[in-house]
């Protein structure tokens, strides 16, 4: 019986232990953005010495948006702008919150290295390949385009819960979520990579970022734009728009409530002037310097909302947007 | 057909079956072995002290394992000081105290049921009452609870059976002495079924330790870089770690992964050993 007793007590005693006041910013949500946030967070803590902590968890856009929306949440990774339903929620428990585009990502269109004759698509060519209808129809290069070998047409493509999916099949197909589903999909971008790799008749789509670490296993297809042009993705021809309409924008959103709290509005402020320097050491595309400023701006000026209404605007220049709204 | 023929064809059947049997052994030893191989030439070489006593960070090769490790550790230990007793008991008093009714058998047939639900369940059930109604947060606590959930079946049959092992004579022989039941349940009924009782918590646990889906749920982390202070502090745990290493585009976080893999199997293996070591000596001491 003492031993049970002192079982108890030595549970209470750790369970109730002190609560360290500390100061906790909570950052959750979309995988894509996490490289970004987990750097600047490392350096931030670095900084503050251990007087703030930050915590970053990836529950995805959606899943994150949940939580930012009951206020369990300080700040949100968005690899989309917040939808119209998400925006109802925030309003319906009084949650305003500011929208800081923070990156480029670029969706990266590959194929092995060992395909030789393939090296631009236009995107009729694309909406060929991917819409719906082409399910189970088009399933040889040369129904594409004659040109093309008479070889088995092999997709590899993101899984429908990815903002990468959303954005491609709305800048392709014209609706977000049409697609073909005759594909290899995975929430794995490693598994497309190797998918992609090794099969010469391979296409697939991925995040620039997994592009660019496996250059020895793939090959980028330069995209037509509307100016006629085959432009292939790279740092340049994302920030300066040329690379369209697969260059897109990445998001933090922040609690207007938790930017009272003087670490929150500190480390938003961080992340603002870092992120020039850090976003290209974990090998995502940098804004410009004029976008973040204007970022700075718009969180000085507190304004509150979304410029995008609830919908991905596709093949758009975060500049424009950034400055058209002040 | 003659009885020579007969015993001939016997024998060969009775040849072939042991080969198949073999290649089947040989076959899930291959697997396992190809599989722990990769693991180990990838994941051994990063191991250092330095990869266990950092925290993660951008830069692979300064990455390190501290938060996930100790989270873990906890997470274990909550889980462990909640479910064993809890498991212990329940099973004891069903196999042991019970009366044999139709509401046991209901019982009974439930918590059966309930070690084949998949770890996402509980995951979601421990965010609805841990998390959303319980106010307990996003933390080392709600994890300790959800997976002592996640695990309490396993411990409580695990318990039964070990108990229904031992056979009713030495039950009738300490009555007969003149003992009480709580008396021969823990001079005799515990101590003869405690190696049975400890192989099944350590599967139990075991299984814990791997699991990443209901912690995600419950809103374990993938970035901390502090160590928590009370058990109300939000966490990560291995497998969480290990899981975002292995999601990114670069190689080296690629070996960061094998590493935090062979560490995770460590693990398991030393809570395994210790299984083994307990069951050993409970044995030895055991003479009817």
């Amino acid at each position: 019986m003492k031993s049970f007793k002192l079982y108890v007590l030595m549970f209470m005693v750790t369970t109730s232990s002190v609560f360290a006041q500390t100061r906790l910013i909570k950052i959750d949500g979309s995988s894509t953005v996490f490289p970004i946030t987990e750097a600047v967070s490392e350096e931030f803590q670095t900084l503050k010495k251990g007087t703030v902590q930050v915590t970053v968890g990836i529950s995805g856009t959606g899943g994150g948006f949940k939580k930012f929306c009951r206020g369990e949440t300080d700040i949100q990774d968005a690899s989309r702008p917040i939808s119209k339903e998400e925006m109802k929620t925030c309003k319906d428990s009084g949650i305003q919150y500011i929208e800081l585009p923070i990156a480029y990502d670029a969706i990266t269109l590959c194929v092995s290295q060992k395909n030789t004759w393939l090296s631009e698509l236009s995107l009729p060519e694309l909406k060929k390949i991917w819409e719906p209808q082409a399910q189970r129809k088009i399933i040889q290069w040369n129904q594409v385009k004659k040109e093309w070998p008479e070889t088995p047409l092999k997709l590899f493509g993101a899984g429908s819960d990815s903002g990468t999916f959303d954005y491609f099949t709305e800048a392709v197909n014209g609706k977000s979520k049409a697609s073909r589903g005759d594909y290899t999909a995975s929430e794995d971008d490693n598994t497309l990579v190797l998918g992609i790799g090794q099969d010469p008749n391979a296409l697939g789509y991925l995040p620039f970022s997994y592009y660019e670490a496996n250059k020895a296993k793939l090959k980028a297809i330069a995209i037509i734009n509307t100016k006629n042009k085959a432009i292939l993705p790279s740092l340049k021809t994302i920030v300066n728009g040329a690379y369209e309409p697969f260059s897109r924008p990445i998001f933090i959103y922040v609690n207007v409530t938790s930017l009272k709290k003087s670490e929150v509005k500190d480390y938003v402020t961080f992340y603002l002037t870092q992120a020039q320097t850090l976003v290209p050491q974990v090998k995502y595309v940098p804004l410009s310097p004029k976008a973040y400023q204007a970022d700075l701006t718009r969180l000085q000026k507190n304004k509150i909302g979304t410029t995008f209404g609830g919908e991905a605007h596709i093949g758009m220049k975060i500049e424009d947007l950034l400055l058209q709204t002040h | 057909m003659s009885l020579a023929a007969l015993v001939r064809r016997n024998k060969q059947y009775d040849f072939w079956f042991s080969v198949i049997s073999i290649m089947c052994v040989l076959f899930s030893l291959l697997a396992l072995t190809t599989l722990l191989l990769d693991l180990a030439l990838e994941g051994i070489p990063r191991l250092s002290l330095n990869f266990l006593i950092s925290f993660p960070s951008r830069f692979a090769d300064k990455a390190g394992i501290l938060s996930a490790w100790v989270g873990t550790f906890w997470v274990m230990f909550i889980t462990a000081f909640i479910s064993i007793p809890l498991g212990i008991l329940s099973g004891l008093y069903l196999e042991e105290y019970a009366p044999k009714n139709k509401l046991t058998q209901f019982i009974e047939i439930n918590i059966s049921n309930l070690s084949a639900v998949p770890s996402i369940i509980f995951g979601l059930m421990a965010l609805g009452i841990f998390v959303h109604s319980l106010h307990l947060g996003q933390s080392l606590l709600t994890a300790g609870l959800t997976l002592s959930l996640l695990i309490l079946p396993i411990i409580i049959v695990a318990t039964r059976e070990a108990v229904r092992a031992i056979p009713t004579s030495i039950r009738e022989a300490s009555y007969a002495l003149g003992a009480t039941q709580w008396q021969t349940v823990k001079h005799h009924i515990l101590p003869y079924s405690f190696g049975g009782i400890a192989t099944g918590v350590i599967i139990a646990l075991s299984r814990a330790i791997g699991e990443t889906a209901p912690l995600i749920t419950v809103g374990a982390l993938t970035f901390i870089a502090f160590l928590p202070h009370s058990f109300m502090d939000p966490f990560t745990v291995l497998p969480i770690q290990l899981f975002n290493w292995i999601s990114r585009p670069q190689a080296e976080f690629h070996v960061n992964a094998a590493g935090a893999g062979v560490i995770l199997l460590t693990l398991t293996l030393l809570m395994n050993a210790v299984a083994i070591i307990i069951r050993y000596r409970v044995r030895k001491k055991i003479t009817w």
